[in-house]
C-alpha cells in the first residue's frame, strides 16, 4: 500500500533513536581527545627514524650515535613531493655490524609537504625510516613548527616495536641474520688470510727471523 | 482548593498581565496590553527556536547513531547560544552586483510576516493576542508573504544559485498552498467559523472523558495528514527542503546571506514551523485542550506547547527519514495526489456534517476516504516503471 515504506523508514529512525540510548552498539561513537582507542598496527602518518640502542662507541647522544640511517639519500630521491632534504657526513661511523658508514649530518621532513605514502619506507636498504602512528601534530608555527629535524625524527627501536610490533620483529631478525652472515663472513676472511698467512709464513724460518730483526 | 490552584495556574499570564496593567491609567491600558503581549511572544519564540535547534541537532544525530551536539554546556545545551555569538559577530557580506535594499529587506519581511502568524493563535485558555472573527483568513493571508521575502532574497542576491532556489521554493510554495488551505478548510466546514478560538472551544469538549478532537474523525485525521504534508513544503522541511538543498544548491535562496541575516532567515524558517505547527494543533489537536477529561487541572498552555514540540518532533522524525524529492516529484505530488485528496476531502466532511449522529456516517465516510486512497496509491505506483533507467542519448 501507499505510504507502507514511509511508515517502516520511519520505524527504522526511531529504532536508532531509542535503541542509541540504551544499546552500545548502536552507539559508536569514540569521543576523542577525552576516550581514545589505540592505533591500529598498519597505521601510519608520517615517517621516523629508528636508532638503536647498544655499545656501538662514538661519542654523542644515543640518537645520533645509533641512527640506523646511512645518507645514502635514496629516500630522498624517492619522495614524490620531495619533503625530505639529507645532508651527508663528511667523516664515518660505525653502523650495527661495525663497518664504518656515512651518517646523515642534517636530516629534515617538511610534513607539511609530506603524503604519507610510505616509498620511502619501501626504498629504504637499512631498515632505518620506518612509518609513525603519532598524529596529533598540530603547531602554532607553520613554517618550523611542521619541519622535523632528525632529533626530532629519532626514534628508538623500542617505539618501533611499540608502535607496530610484528613489522619490528621481522625486521630485527632480517637485521640479526646480515649481522651474522657479516661476523660470518668477517670469521672466514679472517681465517682466510691467517691460513694464507700461515701457508706463506711455512716454508722457512729465515722469514720470522727477518720480522723479528725489522720489529 | 486544588482546583483554585490550577485555575490560578492555568490563568497565570493572563493574570499577570491584568496586575501589570493595573498600575497605568485606564487609557493607556489596551495598547500597552497588546505591547506587552508582543513583546513576550518576540522574546519567547526565539528562546523557544534555540531549543528547538538543539533538539533537531540532537535528536538527528541520535536517529543517526551520533551523539550530536556535546560540548558546550551540559548535553550541548548551549549550543544554540554559541552559534548565535558567533553568528552576531560575523561579518555582514553583502555582494557587491546585490541589490542592497531588497537583500537587506528580505529577512526582515520574512520574519515579520513569521511573527504576524502568531497574532491569532490561542496559546491557552483566553490567551490570544487578537480574537479575530476571520482569524484562519488573516493567517493564511500574512503566511503567503513569505514566499515574497523569499522571492527578495534569490533575486536580489544576483546569484544563479540563489535565484535557482528562489524559484523552486515559490513554484512548490505556492503549489502547496492550495491542499494547506483546502485541509484546513473541513474544520471550518465543520466547525462553523474562521476564528481559532472558537474551532479550539468546539473541540474542548468531553464524552466518557475522552476529547473531540477532530483528529479523531475521519475526515480530520485525512485533513491533519494532509495538513502536515502541505506544512512540511510550505515550511521548506525535508523531504520538501529543495529550495535549499544544501547537496545541489549550496543553500538556496539564502546562499548570499551571512552573519546575522543569515540567523534571521534560520530564525524565520524556525518560526515559521512554530507558528504551523501551531495552528495544526489548534485546528485538528484541540489547541490547548487537554487529551483527558482527567488531566484538565494541567495548564492550557502546557498542552499547547506540549502539542507544538510534538508537532516539531515529527518534523525532525521526518527529516532524519526521507530523502529529498525530485522537483517534478514533488510538483506530481502536490497536484496529482495532495490536492484530489483533499477535494475529496472536502466532501466527506460535507456527508459528515449532512449525516447526523450515528455510527453509519464513521463508516461512510472512512470508507470513502481509505478506498480513494488505496486506490489513488494503487494507480499512482502502476504508472510508475520501476527499474534501472535508460537515457536515450547515452545509447
Amino acid at each position: 500500500m501507499l505510504g507502507d515504506g514511509i511508515l517502516k523508514g520511519l520505524a527504522e529512525t526511531a529504532r536508532n533513536f531509542i535503541g542509541s540510548y540504551f544499546l552500545k552498539e548502536r552507539l559508536t561513537t569514540v569521543q576523542y581527545p577525552e576516550q581514545r582507542v589505540a592505533p591500529i598496527e598498519n597505521a601510519r602518518v608520517f615517517p621516523l627514524l629508528v636508532y638503536d640502542v647498544d655499545n656501538r662507541g662514538g661519542s654523542g647522544p644515543a640518537w645520533e650515535v645509533g641512527l640506523r640511517c646511512t645518507a645514502c639519500q635514496i629516500c630522498e630521491k624517492e619522495c614524490p613531493p620531495k619533503c625530505i632534504y639529507i645532508e651527508k657526513s663528511k667523516d664515518k661511523k660505525p653502523d650495527y655490524v661495525g663497518k664504518p658508514q656515512f651518517y646523515p649530518a642534517r636530516f629534515d621532513i617538511d610534513i607539511s609537504v609530506c603524503m604519507s605514502c610510505q616509498i620511502c619506507v619501501e626504498v629504504c636498504p637499512f631498515e632505518s625510516i620506518k612509518m609513525d602512528t603519532h598524529f596529533e601534530l598540530s603547531t602554532g608555527d607553520r613554517f618550523g613548527g611542521l619541519l622535523l629535524d632528525r632529533e626530532q625524527l629519532a626514534k628508538p627501536n623500542e617505539y618501533y616495536h611499540r608502535i607496530h610490533p610484528t613489522e619490528a620483529a621481522q625486521v630485527d631478525a632480517r637485521l640479526a641474520a646480515a649481522k651474522t652472515a657479516f661476523e660470518a663472513k668477517a670469521k672466514a676472511a679472517a681465517e682466510a688470510a691467517a691460513a694464507k698467512a700461515a701457508a706463506g709464513a711455512a716454508p722457512g724460518i729465515s722469514a720470522q727471523q727477518a720480522t723479528r730483526e725489522g720489529a | 482548593m486544588f482546583d483554585k490552584l490550577s485555575q490560578i495556574f492555568d490563568q497565570i499570564f493572563v493574570l499577570l498581565l491584568h496586575w501589570m496593567l493595573g498600575f497605568l491609567p485606564a487609557i493607556l491600558r489596551p495598547a500597552l496590553g497588546v505591547i506587552v503581549c508582543v513583546a513576550v511572544i518576540v522574546c519567547l519564540f526565539p528562546a523557544l527556536f534555540a531549543f528547538a535547534v538543539w533538539l533537531e541537532r540532537k535528536g538527528l544525530g541520535r536517529m543517526q547513531n551520533r551523539l550530536g551536539p556535546n560540548r558546550v554546556g551540559p548535553f550541548g545545551l548551549f549550543q544554540p547560544i554559541a552559534d548565535g555569538i558567533k553568528s552576531l559577530t560575523k561579518e555582514d557580506i553583502v555582494p557587491l552586483s546585490a541589490d542592497a535594499v531588497v537583500h537587506f529587506l528580505a529577512p526582515v519581511v520574512l520574519v515579520v510576516a513569521v511573527f504576524m502568524g502568531f497574532a491569532i493563535l490561542p496559546m491557552g485558555r483566553n490567551m490570544v493576542l487578537v480574537d479575530m472573527d476571520c482569524g484562519l483568513l488573516f493567517y493564511f493571508a500574512i503566511g503567503a508573504m513569505t514566499e515574497l521575502s523569499v522571492f527578495m532574497a534569490g533575486w536580489s542576491s544576483r546569484n544563479k544559485y540563489s535565484l535557482l532556489g528562489a524559484m523552486r521554493a515559490v513554484a512548490q510554495m505556492i503549489s502547496y498552498e492550495v491542499p494547506l488551505l483546502l485541509s484546513a478548510v473541513v474544520v471550518v466546514m465543520i466547525s462553523g467559523s474562521l476564528s481559532p478560538v472558537k474551532i479550539v472551544d468546539a473541540q474542548n469538549q468531553y464524552t466518557f472523558g475522552l476529547p473531540h478532537w477532530y483528529i479523531f474523525t475521519p475526515w480530520g485525521f485525512a485533513g491533519f495528514i494532509l495538513y502536515a504534508i502541505a506544512t512540511t513544503a510550505e515550511t521548506n522541511r525535508s523531504p520538501f527542503d529543495l529550495p535549499e538543498g544544501e547537496s545541489e544548491l549550496v543553500a538556496g535562496y539564502f546562499t548570499e546571506y551571512s552573519g546575522f541575516k543569515f540567523a534571521l532567515f534560520f530564525l524565520g524558517e524556525y518560526l515559521a514551523m512554530f507558528s504551523i505547527s501551531g495552528l495544526g494543533v489548534t485546528l485538528f489537536l484541540g489547541g490547548w485542550s487537554s487529551p483527558l477529561q482527567a488531566l484538565n487541572f494541567v495548564p492550557s498552555w502546557i498542552w499547547f506547547f506540549g502539542k507544538v514540540f510534538v508537532s516539531i518532533f515529527v518534523f525532525i522524525w521526518l527529516r532524519g527519514t526521507l530523502p529529498r524529492l525530485r522537483q517534478d516529484q514533488l510538483m506530481n505530488f502536490a497536484w496529482k495526489f495532495v490536492l484530489p485528496l483533499t477535494l475529496v476531502n472536502l466532501f466527506v466532511a460535507a456527508i459528515w456534517r449532512f449525516m447526523g449522529d450515528g455510527l453509519l456516517r464513521w463508516i461512510v465516510c472512512s470508507a470513502i476516504i481509505f478506498g480513494i486512497y488505496t486506490l489513488m496509491g494503487k494507480l499512482g505506483m502502476k504508472r510508475e516503471h520501476f527499474g534501472p533507467r535508460r537515457y536515450r542519448y547515452a545509447e
